[in-house]
């Protein structure tokens, strides 16, 4: 079922370009005086801005094809997304190889623009086309005894430079619990600005969970399981005490390594200043009760 | 004719000014580049890396002024303290980047120094190049005397905080920083070689 979730604001109610400035000069003033914690508190209110598409195309993360910013954008074209096939299998009542048409055909395609916070401490707003992943697994049909999703990206050494390298545990993996998979906000992005997505960005089926770190939000999809134990997943296996299985964002519970109390917007150049990190990224209102009862200083 | 005796006359007539020159060219490169897009969508932290790699890449020339002459007889030895401040110089301006343009507010500056080993262990790195600046002057050199060489031996740890820095930053197993401290792990390693034994073969 498409469009259970909506956008407090979409890019159809872009602020008129003189309110836009108002609004600048407004938060200029407050950054003078120091209540930059009040300007922040107020952009969780705000309507997102998105990116701008070279933004989100050029500067990724996707290890199978380099560990450098730009290496996706300038290796991935070599990956094969067509044909493509997900394994849907485990504790489902249609287990299979389903191809992308299949998959494609049974979904409603609906835009959803989301904030995306990498673990780095760098953030962007993206414009996604996809649609719920509660849509897929309901047509999978989940069986009662799963408690758990995961998801497995495709390896292929000879499409993938990236992958001769032991950066990770190869193939990457990732879960969620599922709860938090039959979420609303929880999707499978296959497009950005209208656009079919870029190879670099997880063609031709990703995972987008905006309120987790963007390492969760898994790329180029070939098998789902539903699972009854937590599966492991790639980060957590690479070094457990920075990366949780939940890696919920939290500006309170700092990396090991570095702080996650603020973030740098991408693409607002050489002075652009740091920006406060909002609990779940932002999405509190809709995903803290999955939390409910658990101490997010464990449960990273 | 050996590379040493082509090399060593080509050395004597080259002025150090020259390897300042050539060394600071890429900052103002760095800068416009950051300024127009040429290090990608994300500036600050692109800049922030290249100084720092610039300024290990010159902490290992440094290194390697001393075993060119012992092992191959190339006498570099009059742009040693040009390397060493060309190093200094880009670890200030990689300082600089991450306090002022990332961290941005003194108190976070702060607490990344207290709180996360790496930025400790970068900062360590600057530290104990301090006396090596302050003392990279031909007045300090006799004023010291002899103690000038053990206060120079400071590079050694510097060089080693540097790389375990550039390790601790990256996520996950990655080469490139393990590369640079097996250069600099074999650099130190060749001081390790006895002078008599040498002499002996």
């Amino acid at each position: 079922m498409a469009h259970r979730w909506k956008n407090d604001l979409t890019r159809a109610d872009a602020t008129p370009y003189a309110a836009f400035m108002n609004r600048r000069q407004l938060m200029g003033g407050a950054l003078g005086l120091g209540l930059i914690g009040a300007a922040g508190a107020a952009r969780a209110a705000e309507e997102l801005v998105p990116n701008s598409w070279e933004d989100i195309t050029q500067y990724n993360n996707y290890y199978e094809f380099g560990t450098r910013k730009d290496d996706p954008a300038r290796n991935a074209h070599t990956l094969t997304t067509s044909p493509w096939t997900v394994k849907i299998d485990g504790l489902v009542d249609n287990p299979g190889d389903y191809s992308m048409a299949q998959i494609l055909d049974a979904m409603t395609i609906e835009e959803r623009i989301y904030r995306f916070r990498c673990v780095e401490a760098w953030s962007m707003v993206i414009p996604w086309n996809g649609f719920e992943l509660a849509d897929l697994l309901t047509m999978a049909g989940v069986q009662d005894g799963a408690k758990y999703v995961a998801f497995e990206t495709a390896l292929r050494p000879d499409e993938m430079p990236g992958v001769s390298y032991p950066v990770l545990d190869w193939p990457y993996v990732e879960g969620l619990r599922l709860d938090e998979a039959m979420h609303p906000l929880t999707m499978m992005a296959t497009g950005i600005y209208g656009k079919t997505i870029p190879n670099q960005n997880g063609a031709p089926m990703r995972l987008v969970v905006p309120w987790k770190y963007g390492f969760k939000s898994i790329k180029s999809i070939v098998r789902i399981t539903l699972t009854e134990d937590e599966p492991p997943t790639s980060w957590n296996k690479a070094n457990a005490r920075e990366y949780g299985f939940y890696s919920n964002v939290n500006p309170e519970v700092d990396h090991p390594r570095w702080s996650q109390a603020s973030e740098r917007l991408v693409g607002g150049g050489l002075f652009a200043r740091r920006q406060p990190t909002l609990m779940f990224n932002g999405y509190a209102d809709e995903v803290a009760s999955l939390y409910e009862g658990m101490d997010l200083s464990k449960f990273i | 004719m050996s590379i040493a005796d082509r090399i060593n006359p080509l050395a004597r007539k080259l002025p150090t000014w020259v390897v300042y020159v050539l060394y600071l060219l890429p900052v103002p490169v760095l800068l416009y580049m950051a300024q127009t897009g040429g290090l990608g969508r994300e500036p600050v932290k692109a800049l922030e890396h290249e100084l720092g790699e610039i300024a290990i890449q010159l902490l290992i020339i440094g290194l390697c002024i001393s075993p060119l002459r012992r092992f191959a007889g190339v006498n570099l030895l009059k742009f040693r303290r040009a390397f060493g401040i060309l190093a200094f110089v880009y670890v200030v301006l990689h300082l600089l980047v991450w306090a002022v343009l990332d961290v941005q507010t003194l108190e976070r500056v702060w607490a990344d120094i207290v709180k996360r080993p790496y930025i400790t262990v970068g900062m360590g790195a600057f530290v104990l190049m301090l006396p090596l600046i302050a003392t990279s002057n031909n007045r300090a050199v006799r004023w010291l005397g002899p103690l000038w060489r053990q206060v120079h031996l400071l590079t050694y740890p510097v060089v080693l905080l540097a790389a375990v820095h550039f390790i601790w930053v990256r996520k996950g197993f990655q080469i490139e920083p393990i590369l640079y401290l097996a250069v600099i792990g074999g650099l130190l390693a060749l001081r390790l070689i006895p002078k008599r034994a040498r002499v002996a073969a």
